[in-house]
Protein backbone atom coordinates (compact mmCIF):
# COMPACT_ATOMS: atom_id res chain seq x y z
CA UNK A 1 0.00 0.00 0.00
CA UNK A 2 1.42 3.66 -0.88
CA UNK A 3 1.66 5.74 2.16
CA UNK A 4 -0.98 8.55 2.61
CA UNK A 5 0.77 11.20 4.36
CA UNK A 6 -1.80 12.81 7.36
CA UNK A 7 -1.74 16.12 7.06
CA UNK A 8 -3.25 19.10 9.73
CA UNK A 9 -3.91 22.16 8.21
CA UNK A 10 -4.19 25.19 10.72
CA UNK A 11 -6.12 27.95 9.00
CA UNK A 12 -6.99 31.53 9.64
CA UNK A 13 -10.52 32.64 9.35
CA UNK A 14 -10.08 35.54 7.34
CA UNK A 15 -7.58 34.74 4.49
CA UNK A 16 -6.56 30.93 4.30
CA UNK A 17 -9.71 29.10 5.11
CA UNK A 18 -11.89 31.23 3.03
CA UNK A 19 -9.26 30.70 0.72
CA UNK A 20 -9.79 27.20 0.91
CA UNK A 21 -13.59 27.67 1.06
CA UNK A 22 -13.16 29.13 -2.28
CA UNK A 23 -11.12 26.15 -3.90
CA UNK A 24 -14.58 23.96 -2.58
CA UNK A 25 -16.96 26.29 -4.00
CA UNK A 26 -14.79 26.62 -7.19
CA UNK A 27 -14.57 22.65 -7.61
CA UNK A 28 -10.94 22.86 -7.75
CA UNK A 29 -9.31 18.99 -7.09
CA UNK A 30 -6.60 18.61 -4.06
CA UNK A 31 -5.38 16.06 -2.60
CA UNK A 32 -7.73 15.02 0.48
CA UNK A 33 -4.79 14.12 2.85
CA UNK A 34 -5.27 17.86 4.45
CA UNK A 35 -7.42 18.24 7.69
CA UNK A 36 -8.26 21.64 7.94
CA UNK A 37 -8.67 23.54 11.14
CA UNK A 38 -9.60 27.02 11.59
CA UNK A 39 -8.41 29.16 13.98
CA UNK A 40 -9.06 32.90 14.11
CA UNK A 41 -5.71 34.29 13.01
CA UNK A 42 -2.35 32.58 12.31
CA UNK A 43 -0.77 34.65 15.14
CA UNK A 44 -3.02 32.06 17.54
CA UNK A 45 -1.57 29.17 16.41
CA UNK A 46 1.08 27.83 19.26
CA UNK A 47 4.26 25.96 18.20
CA UNK A 48 2.29 23.39 21.05
CA UNK A 49 -0.17 22.87 18.31
CA UNK A 50 2.05 22.20 15.78
CA UNK A 51 4.33 19.47 17.93
CA UNK A 52 1.47 18.14 19.67
CA UNK A 53 0.17 17.55 16.00
CA UNK A 54 3.27 15.84 15.19
CA UNK A 55 3.06 13.62 18.23
CA UNK A 56 -0.21 12.58 17.78
CA UNK A 57 0.09 11.55 14.35
CA UNK A 58 0.45 14.19 11.80
CA UNK A 59 3.20 13.40 9.16
CA UNK A 60 3.09 17.01 8.41
CA UNK A 61 1.62 20.54 9.37
CA UNK A 62 0.66 23.40 7.10
CA UNK A 63 -0.17 26.99 8.47
CA UNK A 64 -1.56 29.33 6.42
CA UNK A 65 -2.06 32.85 6.86
CA UNK A 66 -3.22 36.32 5.54
CA UNK A 67 -0.24 37.80 3.22
CA UNK A 68 2.05 40.37 5.41
CA UNK A 69 0.09 43.23 5.49
CA UNK A 70 -3.39 42.06 5.13
CA UNK A 71 -3.71 40.15 8.80
CA UNK A 72 -6.94 41.45 10.42
CA UNK A 73 -5.22 41.97 13.36
CA UNK A 74 -2.04 43.69 12.01
CA UNK A 75 0.56 41.77 13.43
CA UNK A 76 -0.76 37.97 13.67
CA UNK A 77 1.01 36.51 10.52
CA UNK A 78 4.40 38.35 11.50
CA UNK A 79 4.29 36.46 14.75
CA UNK A 80 3.28 33.21 12.99
CA UNK A 81 6.06 33.72 10.95
CA UNK A 82 8.50 34.29 13.42
CA UNK A 83 7.41 31.09 15.10
CA UNK A 84 7.79 29.12 12.26
CA UNK A 85 11.31 29.99 11.41
CA UNK A 86 12.33 29.70 14.92
CA UNK A 87 10.46 26.34 15.43
CA UNK A 88 12.39 25.01 12.45
CA UNK A 89 15.37 25.79 13.70
CA UNK A 90 14.63 23.83 16.64
CA UNK A 91 12.42 20.84 15.13
CA UNK A 92 16.24 19.09 14.32
CA UNK A 93 17.32 18.82 17.83
CA UNK A 94 14.18 16.32 18.12
CA UNK A 95 14.82 14.29 15.13
CA UNK A 96 12.38 15.76 12.68
CA UNK A 97 12.70 17.22 9.50
CA UNK A 98 11.72 21.02 9.38
CA UNK A 99 10.33 20.18 6.28
CA UNK A 100 7.03 18.39 7.59
CA UNK A 101 6.26 22.31 9.17
CA UNK A 102 4.96 24.80 5.86
CA UNK A 103 3.76 28.35 6.62
CA UNK A 104 2.18 29.84 3.64
CA UNK A 105 0.43 32.95 2.79
CA UNK A 106 -3.08 32.33 1.48
CA UNK A 107 -5.75 35.11 0.88
CA UNK A 108 -9.02 34.89 0.17
CA UNK A 109 -9.09 35.17 -3.63
CA UNK A 110 -6.70 31.96 -3.55
CA UNK A 111 -8.49 29.14 -3.86
CA UNK A 112 -6.42 27.99 -6.47
CA UNK A 113 -2.72 28.50 -4.96
CA UNK A 114 -4.52 26.71 -1.60
CA UNK A 115 -5.34 24.19 -3.91
CA UNK A 116 -1.48 23.82 -5.78
CA UNK A 117 -0.19 24.55 -2.11
CA UNK A 118 -2.16 21.59 -0.75
CA UNK A 119 -0.86 19.05 -3.74
CA UNK A 120 2.59 20.17 -3.98
CA UNK A 121 2.78 20.00 0.55
CA UNK A 122 1.63 16.53 0.32
CA UNK A 123 3.81 15.36 -2.24
CA UNK A 124 6.81 16.69 -0.24
CA UNK A 125 5.70 14.92 2.83
CA UNK A 126 5.01 11.77 0.54
CA UNK A 127 8.77 11.89 -0.12
CA UNK A 128 10.10 12.02 3.24
CA UNK A 129 7.69 9.61 4.49
CA UNK A 130 5.89 8.52 7.47
CA UNK A 131 7.12 10.26 10.85
CA UNK A 132 5.93 7.93 13.35
CA UNK A 133 7.34 10.37 16.01
CA UNK A 134 5.19 8.55 18.85
CA UNK A 135 5.83 4.72 17.90
CA UNK A 136 9.46 5.93 18.02
CA UNK A 137 9.53 7.00 21.02
CA UNK A 138 7.64 4.04 22.66
CA UNK A 139 9.92 1.53 21.04
CA UNK A 140 13.04 3.06 22.74
CA UNK A 141 11.61 3.30 26.15
CA UNK A 142 10.63 -0.51 25.97
CA UNK A 143 14.44 -0.71 25.57
CA UNK A 144 14.50 0.87 28.92
CA UNK A 145 12.20 -2.29 30.36
CA UNK A 146 13.70 -3.71 33.82
CA UNK A 147 12.57 -7.13 33.10
CA UNK A 148 12.62 -8.70 36.88
CA UNK A 149 11.09 -5.54 38.01
CA UNK A 150 8.45 -5.86 35.50
CA UNK A 151 7.67 -9.93 36.66
CA UNK A 152 8.19 -8.28 40.48
CA UNK A 153 4.91 -5.67 39.85
CA UNK A 154 3.32 -8.60 37.96
CA UNK A 155 3.44 -11.01 40.76
CA UNK A 156 2.69 -8.58 43.43
CA UNK A 157 -0.69 -7.45 40.95
CA UNK A 158 -1.51 -11.40 40.92
CA UNK A 159 -1.49 -11.93 44.45
CA UNK A 160 -3.54 -8.44 44.98
CA UNK A 161 -6.16 -10.07 42.61
CA UNK A 162 -6.17 -13.07 44.66
CA UNK B 1 3.82 33.66 46.55
CA UNK B 2 5.97 35.76 49.07
CA UNK B 3 7.40 33.78 51.55
CA UNK B 4 5.64 33.62 54.34
CA UNK B 5 7.44 33.85 57.86
CA UNK B 6 8.08 30.79 58.92
CA UNK B 7 8.13 31.08 62.66
CA UNK B 8 4.41 32.49 61.98
CA UNK B 9 3.82 28.69 60.28
CA UNK B 10 5.79 26.80 62.96
CA UNK B 11 3.65 28.00 65.44
CA UNK B 12 0.60 26.56 64.12
CA UNK B 13 2.30 23.57 62.67
CA UNK B 14 1.06 20.97 65.19
CA UNK B 15 1.58 17.42 64.70
CA UNK B 16 1.74 14.73 67.58
CA UNK B 17 3.73 12.25 65.76
CA UNK B 18 6.67 12.48 64.26
CA UNK B 19 6.39 12.31 59.76
CA UNK B 20 9.04 8.75 59.41
CA UNK B 21 10.64 10.72 56.10
CA UNK B 22 12.77 9.20 53.51
CA UNK B 23 15.06 11.56 50.83
CA UNK B 24 16.54 9.75 48.36
CA UNK B 25 18.80 10.94 45.20
CA UNK B 26 18.40 9.46 41.71
CA UNK B 27 20.30 10.80 38.46
CA UNK B 28 20.94 14.79 40.08
CA UNK B 29 24.03 16.38 41.68
CA UNK B 30 23.58 16.12 45.45
CA UNK B 31 22.17 19.86 45.32
CA UNK B 32 18.69 19.19 46.46
CA UNK B 33 19.84 17.51 49.59
CA UNK B 34 22.09 20.39 50.09
CA UNK B 35 19.39 22.46 50.05
CA UNK B 36 17.42 20.70 52.67
CA UNK B 37 20.50 21.14 54.79
CA UNK B 38 20.92 24.80 53.41
CA UNK B 39 17.69 25.30 55.71
CA UNK B 40 20.13 26.75 58.68
CA UNK B 41 18.59 26.94 61.91
CA UNK B 42 15.33 25.37 60.69
CA UNK B 43 17.34 21.82 60.17
CA UNK B 44 16.22 21.66 63.92
CA UNK B 45 12.91 21.77 63.48
CA UNK B 46 12.69 19.77 61.11
CA UNK B 47 14.74 17.08 63.06
CA UNK B 48 11.89 17.74 65.90
CA UNK B 49 8.78 17.45 63.21
CA UNK B 50 10.87 14.57 61.23
CA UNK B 51 12.42 11.50 62.06
CA UNK B 52 15.02 10.65 59.38
CA UNK B 53 14.87 6.70 58.26
CA UNK B 54 16.77 6.76 54.43
CA UNK B 55 18.95 9.42 53.48
CA UNK B 56 21.85 7.95 51.41
CA UNK B 57 23.66 11.32 51.24
CA UNK B 58 23.70 12.26 54.87
CA UNK B 59 23.26 8.93 57.44
CA UNK B 60 24.29 5.12 56.49
CA UNK B 61 21.74 3.46 55.40
CA UNK B 62 21.09 0.68 52.63
CA UNK B 63 18.53 -0.28 50.29
CA UNK B 64 18.16 -3.77 52.66
CA UNK B 65 16.79 -1.23 55.44
CA UNK B 66 14.00 0.00 53.74
CA UNK B 67 13.06 -3.12 51.63
CA UNK B 68 12.37 -4.71 55.52
CA UNK B 69 10.10 -1.67 55.82
CA UNK B 70 6.01 -2.63 55.54
CA UNK B 71 4.39 -0.67 52.73
CA UNK B 72 3.58 2.75 53.01
CA UNK B 73 5.33 3.25 56.52
CA UNK B 74 7.12 6.34 55.25
CA UNK B 75 4.85 9.19 55.85
CA UNK B 76 6.55 11.02 53.01
CA UNK B 77 9.41 10.55 50.95
CA UNK B 78 11.31 13.05 48.73
CA UNK B 79 12.61 11.89 45.72
CA UNK B 80 15.63 14.31 44.32
CA UNK B 81 17.10 14.14 40.46
CA UNK B 82 15.85 12.10 37.46
CA UNK B 83 15.62 8.28 36.24
CA UNK B 84 18.55 8.17 34.51
CA UNK B 85 19.35 4.32 35.17
CA UNK B 86 17.86 1.02 36.34
CA UNK B 87 19.26 1.64 39.80
CA UNK B 88 17.67 5.03 40.02
CA UNK B 89 14.12 3.87 38.81
CA UNK B 90 13.99 0.57 40.90
CA UNK B 91 14.50 2.74 44.36
CA UNK B 92 12.00 5.19 42.82
CA UNK B 93 9.44 2.30 42.63
CA UNK B 94 10.12 0.89 45.98
CA UNK B 95 10.40 4.07 47.96
CA UNK B 96 6.86 4.46 46.14
CA UNK B 97 5.52 0.84 47.42
CA UNK B 98 6.80 2.04 51.01
CA UNK B 99 5.59 5.79 51.39
CA UNK B 100 2.37 7.35 51.92
CA UNK B 101 3.17 10.39 50.13
CA UNK B 102 6.06 10.88 47.17
CA UNK B 103 7.26 14.39 46.97
CA UNK B 104 9.53 15.05 43.49
CA UNK B 105 11.94 17.41 44.64
CA UNK B 106 14.04 20.12 42.87
CA UNK B 107 13.74 20.14 38.98
CA UNK B 108 15.34 17.11 37.76
CA UNK B 109 12.53 15.10 39.17
CA UNK B 110 10.04 17.27 38.35
CA UNK B 111 10.74 17.79 34.64
CA UNK B 112 13.74 15.82 34.13
CA UNK B 113 16.43 18.95 35.05
CA UNK B 114 19.95 19.79 33.37
CA UNK B 115 20.37 16.33 32.80
CA UNK B 116 17.64 15.36 30.52
CA UNK B 117 19.28 17.73 27.94
CA UNK B 118 21.17 14.22 27.30
CA UNK B 119 17.60 13.21 25.33
CA UNK B 120 18.73 15.18 22.91
CA UNK B 121 21.90 12.51 21.67
CA UNK B 122 21.54 8.72 21.87
CA UNK B 123 22.92 6.73 24.26
CA UNK B 124 25.16 4.98 21.58
CA UNK B 125 26.76 8.91 21.03
CA UNK B 126 26.87 9.55 24.39
CA UNK B 127 28.66 7.16 25.79
CA UNK B 128 31.12 7.27 22.55
CA UNK B 129 31.73 10.83 23.80
CA UNK B 130 32.44 10.13 27.46
CA UNK B 131 34.57 7.05 26.77
CA UNK B 132 36.00 7.89 23.80
CA UNK B 133 36.20 11.46 22.12
CA UNK B 134 36.48 14.09 24.40
CA UNK B 135 39.86 16.06 24.46
CA UNK B 136 40.94 15.10 27.63
CA UNK B 137 39.81 11.68 27.20
CA UNK B 138 42.85 8.56 27.91
CA UNK B 139 41.54 5.08 27.25
CA UNK B 140 43.77 2.67 24.91
CA UNK B 141 41.66 -0.38 24.96
CA UNK B 142 38.47 1.68 24.37
CA UNK B 143 36.95 0.46 27.13
CA UNK B 144 33.15 1.29 27.64
CA UNK B 145 31.41 0.26 30.83
CA UNK B 146 29.57 -2.88 30.60
CA UNK B 147 26.90 -4.15 32.65
CA UNK B 148 28.32 -7.20 33.62
CA UNK B 149 32.32 -8.19 33.88
CA UNK B 150 33.35 -11.50 34.34
CA UNK B 151 36.94 -12.47 36.20
CA UNK B 152 37.38 -16.06 37.19
CA UNK B 153 34.61 -16.44 40.27
CA UNK B 154 34.01 -12.73 40.46
CA UNK B 155 31.24 -11.23 38.53
CA UNK B 156 30.47 -7.37 39.48
CA UNK B 157 27.19 -5.25 37.96
CA UNK B 158 26.73 -2.01 37.32
CA UNK B 159 22.94 -0.59 36.94
CA UNK B 160 21.97 -0.35 33.22
CA UNK B 161 22.08 3.12 31.35
CA UNK B 162 18.65 4.50 29.67
CA UNK B 163 18.17 5.12 26.98
CA UNK B 164 16.29 8.28 27.90
CA UNK B 165 16.01 10.35 30.54
CA UNK B 166 13.16 10.72 32.87
CA UNK B 167 11.06 12.56 35.06
CA UNK B 168 10.03 11.03 38.29
CA UNK B 169 6.51 10.26 37.24
CA UNK B 170 7.14 8.76 34.58
CA UNK B 171 7.97 5.68 36.41
CA UNK B 172 6.01 5.93 39.52
CA UNK B 173 3.26 7.81 41.00
CA UNK B 174 4.36 11.18 42.30
CA UNK B 175 2.02 12.96 44.90
CA UNK B 176 3.40 16.84 44.91
CA UNK B 177 6.28 18.63 43.20
CA UNK B 178 8.65 21.17 44.93
CA UNK B 179 10.43 22.72 41.55
CA UNK B 180 13.55 24.47 41.62
CA UNK B 181 16.96 23.62 40.90
CA UNK B 182 17.93 23.68 43.83
CA UNK B 183 14.42 24.67 45.50
CA UNK B 184 14.91 27.59 47.41
CA UNK B 185 15.36 26.42 51.28
CA UNK B 186 12.67 27.97 52.57
CA UNK B 187 10.57 27.01 50.12
CA UNK B 188 11.80 23.36 51.19
CA UNK B 189 10.30 24.43 54.57
CA UNK B 190 6.81 26.04 53.73
CA UNK B 191 6.19 22.98 51.70
CA UNK B 192 7.06 20.89 54.57
CA UNK B 193 4.57 23.20 57.05
CA UNK B 194 2.23 22.64 54.22
CA UNK B 195 2.44 18.79 55.24
CA UNK B 196 2.70 18.61 58.56
CA UNK B 197 -0.61 21.04 59.31
CA UNK B 198 -2.33 18.35 56.82
CA UNK B 199 -2.61 21.66 54.63
CA UNK B 200 -1.82 20.29 50.95
CA UNK B 201 -3.65 20.94 48.04
CA UNK B 202 -4.76 18.65 45.36
CA UNK B 203 -2.60 15.26 44.52
CA UNK B 204 -0.41 15.87 41.49
CA UNK B 205 0.25 19.96 42.88
CA UNK B 206 3.24 21.93 42.72
CA UNK B 207 4.19 23.13 46.61
CA UNK B 208 6.71 25.09 47.27
CA UNK B 209 6.06 27.94 45.06
CA UNK B 210 3.43 30.59 43.02
CA UNK B 211 0.73 30.13 40.49
CA UNK B 212 1.80 33.04 38.63
CA UNK B 213 5.23 33.62 36.28
CA UNK B 214 8.30 34.87 37.68
CA UNK B 215 7.21 38.16 35.33
CA UNK B 216 4.98 38.95 38.42
CA UNK B 217 7.37 38.35 41.08
CA UNK B 218 10.39 40.39 39.00
CA UNK B 219 11.23 43.56 40.31
CA UNK B 220 12.58 45.00 37.24
CA UNK B 221 11.00 47.68 35.27
CA UNK B 222 9.08 46.33 32.22
CA UNK B 223 7.99 48.43 29.06
CA UNK B 224 6.70 47.35 25.67
CA UNK B 225 9.11 44.53 24.59
CA UNK B 226 10.78 45.03 20.96
CA UNK B 227 14.36 42.92 20.67
CA UNK B 228 16.71 44.32 17.86
CA UNK B 229 19.74 41.85 19.11
CA UNK B 230 20.10 39.22 21.46
CA UNK B 231 23.34 39.49 24.19
CA UNK B 232 24.53 37.30 26.51
CA UNK B 233 25.63 37.91 29.37
CA UNK B 234 29.45 37.39 28.79
CA UNK B 235 28.77 40.06 26.17
CA UNK B 236 27.60 42.94 28.33
CA UNK B 237 26.42 43.58 32.01
CA UNK B 238 22.83 44.31 32.07
CA UNK B 239 21.26 47.23 33.35
CA UNK B 240 19.99 46.58 36.73
CA UNK B 241 16.90 47.67 36.45
CA UNK B 242 15.49 47.39 33.65
CA UNK B 243 14.14 44.00 32.13
CA UNK B 244 16.39 41.52 31.02
CA UNK B 245 14.70 40.63 28.13
CA UNK B 246 14.03 44.25 26.79
CA UNK B 247 18.03 44.23 26.68
CA UNK B 248 18.12 41.61 24.53
CA UNK B 249 19.20 39.10 27.63
CA UNK B 250 17.41 34.96 26.62
CA UNK B 251 15.34 35.14 30.12
CA UNK B 252 12.73 32.47 30.81
CA UNK B 253 10.86 34.57 33.27
CA UNK B 254 7.73 34.82 30.96
CA UNK B 255 7.12 31.05 31.01
CA UNK B 256 8.99 29.96 34.61
CA UNK B 257 6.95 29.77 37.61
CA UNK B 258 7.32 32.09 40.66
CA UNK B 259 8.28 30.84 43.82
CA UNK B 260 11.95 31.79 44.32
CA UNK B 261 11.74 35.28 45.41
CA UNK B 262 13.56 36.10 41.82
CA UNK B 263 17.19 34.87 42.88
CA UNK B 264 19.43 34.85 39.43
CA UNK B 265 17.25 38.19 38.06
CA UNK B 266 18.04 39.93 41.56
CA UNK B 267 21.87 38.91 40.91
CA UNK B 268 21.22 40.91 37.35
CA UNK B 269 21.07 37.18 35.66
CA UNK B 270 18.80 36.15 33.18
CA UNK B 271 15.88 33.36 34.62
CA UNK B 272 16.87 29.81 32.57
CA UNK B 273 14.06 28.35 34.22
CA UNK B 274 14.44 25.81 36.73
CA UNK B 275 11.05 26.25 38.46
CA UNK B 276 9.10 25.04 35.62
CA UNK B 277 6.01 25.73 33.80
CA UNK B 278 3.03 27.35 35.07
CA UNK B 279 -0.09 24.79 35.43
CA UNK B 280 -1.64 23.79 32.11
CA UNK B 281 1.58 24.63 29.92
CA UNK B 282 2.71 20.73 29.15
CA UNK B 283 5.43 22.20 27.11
CA UNK B 284 7.91 25.34 28.79
CA UNK B 285 10.34 24.97 26.45
CA UNK B 286 7.87 25.37 22.74
CA UNK B 287 5.83 28.42 25.30
CA UNK B 288 9.20 30.21 25.77
CA UNK B 289 9.57 29.79 21.72
CA UNK B 290 6.15 31.31 21.45
CA UNK B 291 6.87 34.21 23.54
CA UNK B 292 9.99 35.37 22.43
CA UNK B 293 8.97 35.09 18.75
CA UNK B 294 5.90 37.36 19.48
CA UNK B 295 8.20 40.26 21.21
CA UNK B 296 10.93 40.29 17.95
CA UNK B 297 11.22 43.26 15.92
CA UNK B 298 12.04 42.11 12.62
CA UNK B 299 8.95 41.21 10.29
CA UNK B 300 10.65 40.01 7.63
CA UNK B 301 12.01 36.32 7.04
CA UNK B 302 15.87 36.92 6.00
CA UNK B 303 15.67 39.72 9.24
CA UNK B 304 14.02 37.61 11.26
CA UNK B 305 16.82 34.22 10.83
CA UNK B 306 19.35 36.77 10.96
CA UNK B 307 18.24 37.95 14.72
CA UNK B 308 17.20 34.16 15.76
CA UNK B 309 20.93 32.58 14.43
CA UNK B 310 22.34 35.10 17.16
CA UNK B 311 20.45 32.45 19.71
CA UNK B 312 23.22 30.38 21.70
CA UNK B 313 21.51 26.99 21.23
CA UNK B 314 18.09 28.36 21.37
CA UNK B 315 16.96 24.05 21.84
CA UNK B 316 18.73 23.75 25.01
CA UNK B 317 18.38 27.26 26.37
CA UNK B 318 14.82 26.59 25.75
CA UNK B 319 14.48 23.31 27.28
CA UNK B 320 17.46 23.99 29.85
CA UNK B 321 15.28 21.98 32.92
CA UNK B 322 12.78 20.28 30.80
CA UNK B 323 13.41 18.06 28.19
CA UNK B 324 12.48 14.91 29.66
CA UNK B 325 8.99 16.67 30.41
CA UNK B 326 8.61 18.11 27.08
CA UNK B 327 5.74 16.72 24.80
CA UNK B 328 8.44 14.81 22.36
CA UNK B 329 10.27 14.01 25.42
CA UNK B 330 13.47 13.19 23.40
CA UNK B 331 15.07 13.05 20.04
CA UNK B 332 13.54 11.03 17.76
CA UNK B 333 15.80 7.75 16.86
Amino acid sequence: MTFEPKIVGFLCNWCSYTGADLAGTSRIKYSPNIRSIRVMCSGRIEPTFIVKALYEGADGVLIAGCHPGDCHYQEGNYKALRRYRMLRMILPGFGIEPERVRLEWVAASEGERFANVVDEFTDQIRDLGPLKVRDSLERILSEDAIPELEEAMEESGDANEA
Amino acid sequence: MRFRSWKKLWKKAVTPMKLKTGIYWGAGCGGCDVAVLDVHEKILLVAEKMELLFWPIAMDFKYEDVEKMEDGEFDIVMYNGAIRNSENEEIAKLLRKKSKTMVALGACAHLGGLIAMANFHTRESLLNRVYLETESTDNPDSVIPAEKWKKGEEELELPAFHSTVKTLDQVVDVDYYIPGCPPVPDQIVSALVQVWEGKLPGKGSVIGAGERTLCDECPREKEEKSITEFKRPVDAIPEPEKCLLEQGFLCLGPVTREGCGARCIKTNVPCRGCYGPLEEVNDQGLRMLSALASVLEPKEEKAIDELISQLPDPLRTFYRFSAAASILRRKKV
